[in-house]
């Protein structure tokens, strides 16, 4: 009985022995209390109140008032206590780097210590001391642990190389532990090896040229010796470190294969998925005929199955890299559609995943057993999971042409369970199989029209629209269905005006006597009734067009359109490469080029496969645009990739929501006349009897060469503001009035809406009555409604800034256009930038912080009070060294001095005085900065000589950078 | 690499940080918590998120978040990896995996932590070397401790740390040497609404118990080893031998560890133990329907199935059911919608049954989705897959050794439809 009530009481001992007590506060104050303890004699108590710090160190509080108390403690033969001694010192040595020097003596002395652990210890702990002073003293004795005769306190030192290099890379050049950390890669001990191998792959990261890890067929053998017996992490590094190179021959990279290969039957997913890896990569360089390739391909299979039994965080990062390998190689994986097969307590992210890779191995053979088991997703419980499904059923039917009529009857009966959620999603995809396969499966299309009123999401209304114009002429009742919409018109999304807009325009040209008075209708909503710049101008367009030339109009809007190809979300055939290069990486489960992305990946460089001879895949871009998508995409403007330092300044900026009122929604500057502008074309639509205006009118591009072509019949009406052409016409959505003459360059997309998750950003610059203005089109092209919009610059050449919040006054719902003009300052922080004109925006919304770069013209920065006195010219002139003086030609230019002189005037490009010599007329002209710098400039007008169109212009500036943007200013001032 | 690790319970509250670099600021986790506002289960808080700054890679474990915060490029798996390894430490150390055993062993925690990485590398991950550089916690070994000040800690580099056997310490001894093997099957499975298969496959294990003195060379071979469509081994297999002679030879780590993994998916071997017949109906109208279950045998090889709980998802408007079960008991959660009705053991001359009423909220439609049923099952004394264990041999030393063998079916994702 004794022994068990002993027992017991050792338990309740035992059970009062845990760490929670060390977070028991006292009313004395906690700090004040360990500093006692701290400084007590006895070694117990010292190290019990050493724990204690340790313990409010791990919740995060701050104990670094303790610092001296604690590193008191150090010398110590207790191992234990000089251990929690040093992971204070690691937390603390930072903040306080004078207290942390008192350290240095105790580290030097032990990293003489005869007891390698405790040598290991030593320079392990200073390598993580991130201090000036401290490092200095680190030098030696790192140099005579990297040379340790104990492998393990080499291995240690290997990785603090690392440390140090991060820490402060020139002193680790200086001291030549680059060549050592090299020369480790040849040591005896496998663990050294991978440690090395691992250092230096981290400091040649952010050493993207340098030749750190010189890879060549005796290193390439020692790796692959250590690779059999490293840990399992080591042979992570080295076979990430493989994966960097180039074999010689197929010869060499068939080798190097078979020794990887048994890495595909490790435990740790890492290892495996490295291994796969390097195979990928040199598979490529194998001919295919070769017996051994296709071996490789079959060994490749199982352990990506294998993958998918882990843990549902490993199984997220395998599909992602499998749906990269099933993209580049499909025959790997083409008999194991089974795995992927979604099961119910799958988490969601994995769900998804694995629906997408069902889809890639999707063929003739499986679709079956596919369409049986997506149909079934279908009714599941998790809405997004089943839209997911339904869609893909739709892509199948794009996919595997044979199985087309099986997925729209599975479409069908979906459509009849009657889940509202679930029949919009299914006629949006019968939309996509409509475009597929024309006049095929038209038969659904009684189906689809019952259930129309059910429709309550924009996307699945406009692709019910579309479907009723594209067949109107198979739809007795298209009228009647397309009017029933119109009552709501201005209630839709824009997305579903639009489609409605085009659906009765191609109503009309089909059925056109019975529909005039709905067209009119329509023409009229979208023309005068609308805010949208988009609507009222696709609106202007069909109008003009019907009212020009029907025939032509004809030729426009029902203009055969192009198939929609099988695939709309390959990646990219060189992305893919490098991707594939990426195996494992982050770059692998974002599908990005890491050199996109990963902060500190500075000019990372990018991977390709190597060549075979003959391998040429070409995978055609899709084009799924619509009909009439009038604004075409201009130059890809440049994304930031988001690293190095410019981003850290962009995103530390506070990007503060908008407060203030927005601008008054633009005002239409047009009048419309009479409705009777159809009139006139009417005739030659019904009878069939004029040319078309060109053989080459074909689908929406072509639209606007015909449409400039008939400027002449305008309605008298229409005049005014067209005056332009089509020009004009695409402009009237910016609608704010422009003072006479100051160039302002046209908008051109900034950010496209497919890298900032459905915002699309066009924009330009304008100086306005001496205020420099942006102007923004902000158009949501994404499903949900964006608010919270703010704007932030990165430093800039010439200081410019937000003068205020951008004014975005209401949230903009999924296809709303906005026009957003940002007064702005020239006192923010200056950096030169490169080009000098360049400007880096970040623009946050309620979705994400997206970044774009953009130039302005540097007229936007010349001042009003830039005419400088003629004296005052002359000197400066003189003044300036001639070094400094850039000339340039502008071609083509028929303009008289006098013309030029008033168009430069309103961009304030001041003339201070005219000469004519010999024929040709020298303007002299000063321009100020708005940073005070003053520029000088000499024009040339060849008066004599009509034919001789050139002018030549001389600038001259303090700040010789800016006269290449000064006489681009100039050339686009004079040209407008 | 790994530059920090955060732990955060399911309320979102961080309880331990460490810091293997630079320290990064708790505010990091802001983007974690966010996300883990917007999933509705833990389970589906994507296992990596980009910051600004950095990625946020995390896991789902014994319900908490290992959360480790990285600033450049790092394999995904690698570190997931290692925060599983991190989740098994603490369960190996502490006999359980929880914030209330993490709090009470704060400080041996981090010291562990510590020894598992070195600027984010991993420099010690095997149990054997942990334990011999921070000694498990034993209810004897703190008392000693407290009374002779002595600590938890190793000061002698431990021995098998740069052998070519790290896995392995030396001079281990024991009184009875003994080698235990348990191979451990799956199945996950997804049947449809007529009990057809849609998809099976077995995931096996060999766990191993070994406790054997000084340097032993083990050699285990099976009957039917080319039944194995994938193998992964523990670092100690002699991959070679594998491959020409399908045999496992491996000198073993000390104590537990898994000897190897396998994947059977070859559709015709796997074989599926039970049936479930099943009938779910709505009324029309709409105001509740019938539920009727049995379940029975099928290819059991003549064993007995034990353990068998069934697990049946509810539509969400499902608002009570009152049902009858010939055997065992069922619950119903009305927050989750889940129905779970467990019944033990199954007789094959008297199969259970449960069947009763469903009642869904008033004015509720009639449900539009299928619920799913899981099931759990438990076989002794069989590997579904036929594997079998030939025989064990033992070299390099003299002592003759207790081995055994066990067999274990389990029914891993086994799903059936309705």
């Amino acid at each position: 009985m004794e022994w068990a009530n002993q027992l017991c009481e050792n338990r309740q001992f035992g059970s009062k022995m845990t760490d929670s007590k060390y977070f028991t506060t006292t009313k004395k104050g906690e700090i004040f209390e360990l500093k006692a303890e701290l400084n007590s004699d006895k070694k117990e108590k010292k190290k019990e109140a050493v724990k204690k710090v340790i313990a409010s160190m791990t919740v995060g509080k701050d104990v670094s008032a303790l610092f001296p108390d604690v590193v008191n403690c150090m010398q110590t033969d207790n191992l234990e206590l000089k251990k929690l001694v040093y992971l204070y010192l690691m937390n603390y040595a930072k903040s306080q780097p004078d207290m942390a020097i008192m350290a240095v003596n105790t580290f030097v002395k032990d990293c003489e210590d005869p007891n390698p652990l405790i040598r290991a210890l030593a320079v392990r702990t200073m390598g993580c001391i991130r201090v000036d002073k401290i490092t200095e003293y680190l030098c030696e004795p790192l140099r005579k642990c990297l040379k340790d005769e104990d492998p393990y306190v080499r291995k240690t030192a290997a990785v603090c190389v690392a440390k140090l290099h991060d820490i402060n890379a020139q002193l680790v050049e200086d001291q030549g532990f680059l060549d050592t950390l090299k020369d480790l890669i040849s040591d005896s001990n496998p663990m050294v090896v991978a440690n090395a191998v691992a250092a230096l792959s981290e400091i040649a990261e952010s050493h993207p040229n340098s030749n750190l890890l010189d890879l060549n067929p005796q290193s390439i053998n020692k790796l692959l010796t250590a690779l059999n017996e490293c840990t399992e992490w080591g042979q992570i590094f080295i076979l990430d470190c493989l994966a960097n190179y180039a074999p010689r021959d197929d010869r060499e990279s068939q080798s190097i294969c078979e020794r990887v290969t048994p890495r595909l039957s490790h435990a740790n997913s890492a290892v495996v998925l490295s291994a796969v890896k390097v195979l990928m990569k040199f598979m490529e360089m194998l001919p295919k005929d070769l017996d051994y390739y296709g071996t490789l391909l079959k060994k490749l299979a199982p352990p990506l199955v294998t993958l998918l039994s882990a843990e549902p965080e490993l199984q997220y990062v395998a599909l992602r890299n499998i749906n990269l390998i099933v993209q580049k190689r499909p025959e790997i994986l083409k008999h194991e559609m089974k795995v992927f097969f979604v099961k119910y307590n799958d988490p969601i992210y994995v769900k998804l995943e694995k629906l997408d890779i069902m889809i890639r191995l999707a063929s003739q053979a499986n679709i079956a057993q596919v369409l049986a088991e997506l149909k079934e997703y279908a009714t599941e419980v998790d809405v997004d999971f089943v839209r997911k499904a339904v869609r893909a059923i739709g892509r199948c039917a794009i996919k595997v042409e044979q199985s087309a009529e099986r997925c729209v009857s599975t479409l069908l009966d979906l459509i009849q369970t009657k889940v509202n959620y679930v029949v919009q999603e299914a006629i949006v995809v019968i939309k996509d199989i409509f475009r597929k396969y024309p006049n095929k499966y038209e038969s659904v299309i009684a189906t689809l029209c019952e259930n129309l009123d059910s429709l309550d999401e924009p996307e699945a209304r406009a692709a019910m629209i579309w479907i009723v114009g594209e067949y109107a002429e198979r739809i007795d009742n298209a009228d009647e269905l397309l009017e029933s919409f119109l009552e709501g018109f201005h209630d839709e999304s824009t997305q579903v005006q639009l489609q409605l807009l085009t659906a009765i325009v191609k109503l009309f040209l089909k059925k056109p006597t019975e529909t005039q008075e709905l067209v009119q209708q329509v023409l009229s909503l979208a023309t005068q009734d609308s805010d949208n710049p988009d609507l009222r101008d696709r609106g202007y367009i069909y109008w003009r067009l019907l009212s020009t030339d029907p025939v032509a109009a004809k030729e426009v809007v029902l203009a055969e359109k192009p198939l929609i190809s099988e695939e709309t979300d390959l990646i990219e055939p060189t992305l893919l490469e490098e991707l594939i290069c990426h195996i494992g990486t982050l770059a692998s489960v974002y599908h990005k080029p890491p050199s996109a992305f990963v902060e500190g990946s500075r000019g990372v460089m990018h991977k390709r496969l190597p060549a075979r001879t003959g391998s040429g895949e070409s995978t055609e871009s899709p084009d799924v645009g619509t009909i009439a998508g009038g604004s075409g995409t201009e130059t890809a403007p440049s994304i930031i990739p988001s690293q190095g330092d410019l981003l850290g300044d962009l995103l530390n900026l506070d990007l503060a929501p908008p407060t203030t009122t927005g601008p008054p929604p633009p005002t239409s500057g047009m009048q419309m006349g009479g409705m009777d502008l159809l009139g006139g074309g009417l005739d030659s639509l019904m009878g069939d009897e004029s040319e078309p205006l060109g053989g080459d009118i074909g689908g929406s591009a072509a639209m606007g060469a015909g449409f400039g072509a008939v400027p002449a019949v305008m309605p008298a009406s229409l005049n005014a503001p067209m005056g332009g052409g089509l020009g004009d016409l695409f402009d009237l959505g910016g609608g704010v009035g422009m003072p006479l003459g100051a160039y302002i360059p046209p908008k051109t997309v900034w950010l496209p809406a497919m890298k900032a998750k459905g915002l699309e950003i066009s924009g330009t610059f304008a100086r306005r009555a001496g205020v420099i203005q942006m102007e923004l089109t902000l158009t949501n092209k994404a499903m949900s409604v964006m608010t919270d919009f703010a704007i932030q610059f990165n430093r800039n050449s010439f200081g410019l800034a937000p003068a205020g919040p951008l004014q975005v006054l209401s949230p903009l719902s999924p296809n709303q256009t906005i026009e957003v003009s940002l007064p702005l300052s020239t006192v923010g922080p200056v950096m030169k930038m490169e080009p000098l004109n360049n400007l880096q925006v970040a623009v946050k919304n309620n979705i994400d912080v997206f970044y774009f770069s953009c130039q302005y013209p540097i007229s936007m920065l010349f001042v009003e009070d830039g005419k400088m006195e003629r004296q005052v010219f002359l000197a400066t002139w003189k003044d300036i060294p001639n070094e400094n003086e850039s000339q340039f030609q502008i071609k083509d230019c028929h303009l008289n001095s006098d013309a030029a002189s008033n168009k430069l005037q309103a961009s304030n490009i001041f003339t201070i005085a005219k000469r004519t010599v010999e024929g040709q007329d020298m303007l002299y002209m000063s321009i100020k900065l708005s940073n005070g710098i003053w520029v000088l400039a000499e024009l040339r007008v060849q008066t004599g000589n009509p034919n001789y169109t050139d002018l030549e212009i001389s600038v001259k500036c303090r700040a010789p950078e800016v006269s290449q943007c000064v006489f681009q200013c100039c050339e686009a001032v004079l040209k407008n | 690499m790994i530059h920090s690790l955060f732990l955060v319970n399911p309320s979102g509250d961080i309880f331990l940080e460490k810091h293997w670099k630079s320290v990064v600021s708790r505010s990091v986790c802001d983007y974690f918590l966010e996300a883990r506002e917007k999933a509705l289960d833990p389970e589906d808080v994507p296992p990596v998120i980009s910051t600004p700054h950095h990625y946020l890679i995390s896991i789902y474990r014994d319900k908490l978040f290992f959360l480790s915060v990285i600033q450049t490029e790092v394999p995904p798996l690698f570190v997931i990896e290692f925060l599983h390894r991190v989740a098994e430490m603490i369960q190996d150390y502490f006999g359980e995996c929880s914030e209330t055993v993490i709090k009470d062993n704060v400080v041996m925690v981090y010291e562990l932590l510590e020894e598992m990485l070195d600027n984010g590398f991993p420099l010690a991950t095997e149990s054997n070397v942990l334990k011999e550089m921070i000694r498990p916690p034993t209810i004897l070994r703190s008392v000693v401790n407290t009374l002779t000040g002595s600590s938890n800690v190793g000061d002698k580099l431990p021995t098998g740390q740069l052998s070519t056997i790290p896995w392995r310490r030396a001079g281990v001894k024991y009184t009875n040497n003994e080698a235990y093997f348990d191979v451990v099957e799956e199945i996950d499975a997804i049947l449809d609404r007529t009990g057809t298969t849609v998809f099976a496959e077995i995931q096996g294990v060999v766990e191993a118990c070994v406790k054997l003195s000084g340097m032993p060379d083990l050699t285990l071979s099976f009957m039917n080893p080319r039944l194995l469509d994938d193998v992964s081994f523990h670092p100690c297999v002699r991959y070679k031998r594998w491959e020409s002679e399908r045999v496992l030879s491996f000198i073993p780590p000390d104590g537990n560890f898994t000897l190897m993994t396998y994947h059977v998916n070859a559709q015709n071997l796997v074989a599926i133990p039970v049936y479930v017949k099943h009938s779910i109906n709505f009324f029309e109208s709409g105001s509740g329907g019938r539920l009727d279950l049995t379940v029975g045998p099928k290819q059991t090889m003549g064993k007995t199935v034990e353990g068998v709980l069934v697990t049946v998802h509810m539509p969400k408007t499902v608002l009570s059911v009152s049902l009858n079960a010939t055997q065992g008991s069922y619950t119903y959660d009305n927050a989750t919608k889940v129905l779970v009705w467990d019944i033990g053991k199954l007789n094959p001359q008297k199969l259970p049954n449960l069947r009763g009423s469903l009642s869904l909220q008033t004015g509720a439609p009639k449900p539009e989705e299928n619920p799913s049923l899981n099931i759990d099952l438990k076989i002794q004394q069989l590997a579904i897959s036929g594997l079998k264990v030939n025989r064990l041999d033992m070299f390099g030393e003299k002592y003759k050794p207790f081995k055994g063998v066990k067999y274990i079916t389990k029914a891993g994702k086994f799903q059936v439809r309705m």
